[in-house]
């Protein structure tokens, strides 16, 4: 297993439109990154990705709508058991900054639950030997605490964030079962 | 080795689950960082983030001239998700969250 830098530079950062963070002295990386090896092809794991059929099996199982081109919308719906336990309509939305399928997203992502500013979200998805495919994704959370201990799955009650959805998406290409243990859907 | 062995190995050391804490309290640090709070050489600690490199447990990213050190948790939650379903997750939680409250760390 080898581990080079990450391709993404989320220090070049997407325009932040917050109001500077005025709380306590915040960590110097807002960065959080996550890496999963998994096999199956990068087209599998793109599909997994950018389509509602496979979004709404593993992981908090929203229906993603894209619009993949730069400047092109992004959505995540919840369904009726989901929006029934008290859920928004949209539970993420953003905007495509990048898209080079099956290596490479940049977005926008922007929590619907939060007030916090939206968050620059990056998905690298490279071949390894053997059939197995690396997928790291990369979530500068600069400005965006509670975003950051949601996805960073710190916030009680509320999953396991980013490392629980891909070990979810993991078993869910792997076996063709999700773990679902986190959508509504699964409990 | 294969993966998982390489996992437990890499957390079979206390000075790199010291490290591994650092990161988990504060992500993106450069070496002279972590160098900074033990008692070891700069070569010994790169030794040591090398083996947590290895086994995918730390990542690394490259930020003008420094290189920072990211946690990497996917590999520990595919350990928790082998061992641990939805089901028994609850009772998991409720004592070990019984168990921080007794112990004052809540």
């Amino acid at each position: 297993m080898t581990t080079t830098s990450i391709a993404a530079a989320p220090n070049a950062a997407a325009p932040n439109t917050a109001a500077p963070n005025t709380a306590a002295p915040v960590a110097s990386s807002t960065v959080q990154i996550n890496r999963i090896y998994i096999k199956a092809t990068p087209q599998a794991i793109w599909d997994a990705i950018t389509r509602p059929e496979w979004t709404e099996k593993y992981g908090y199982g929203g229906r993603v709508d894209y619009d993949l081109r730069p400047g092109g919308s992004f959505r995540s719906i919840s369904d009726a058991a989901m929006q029934q336990a008290g859920m928004p309509a949209c539970l993420v939305d953003g905007e495509v900054i990048e898209s080079d399928p099956p290596n490479r997203l940049v977005q926008t992502w922007r929590a619907a639950w939060t007030n916090d500013p939206p968050t620059r979200l990056t998905y690298d998805i490279s071949v390894k030997a053997n059939g197995v495919t690396c997928l790291t994704i990369t979530h500068d959370l600069d400005g965006a605490p509670d975003t950051a201990a949601m996805v960073a799955g710190s916030v009680e009650g509320a999953g396991g964030g980013w490392a629980e959805v891909l070990s979810d998406l993991k078993t869910l290409l792997e076996t063709g079962h999700s773990l679902s243990s986190l959508g509504v859907a699964g409990t | 080795m294969t993966d998982d062995d390489l996992i437990f190995k890499a957390l079979a050391d206390p000075t790199r689950r010291f490290l591994l804490d650092m990161l988990f309290r504060r992500d993106g640090r450069t070496l002279t960082e972590l160098e900074s709070e033990l008692e070891m050489t700069r070569f010994g600690v790169m030794k040591h983030l090398k083996v947590l490199e290895e086994a995918g447990l730390v990542l690394t990213q490259r930020s003008g001239r420094e290189k920072l050190h990211f946690l990497n948790p996917v590999p520990i939650r595919l350990i928790h998700d082998r061992w641990i379903d939805k089901y028994t997750e609850r009772r998991v939680t409720a004592l070990a969250d019984l168990k921080s409250e007794l112990e004052g760390q809540a």
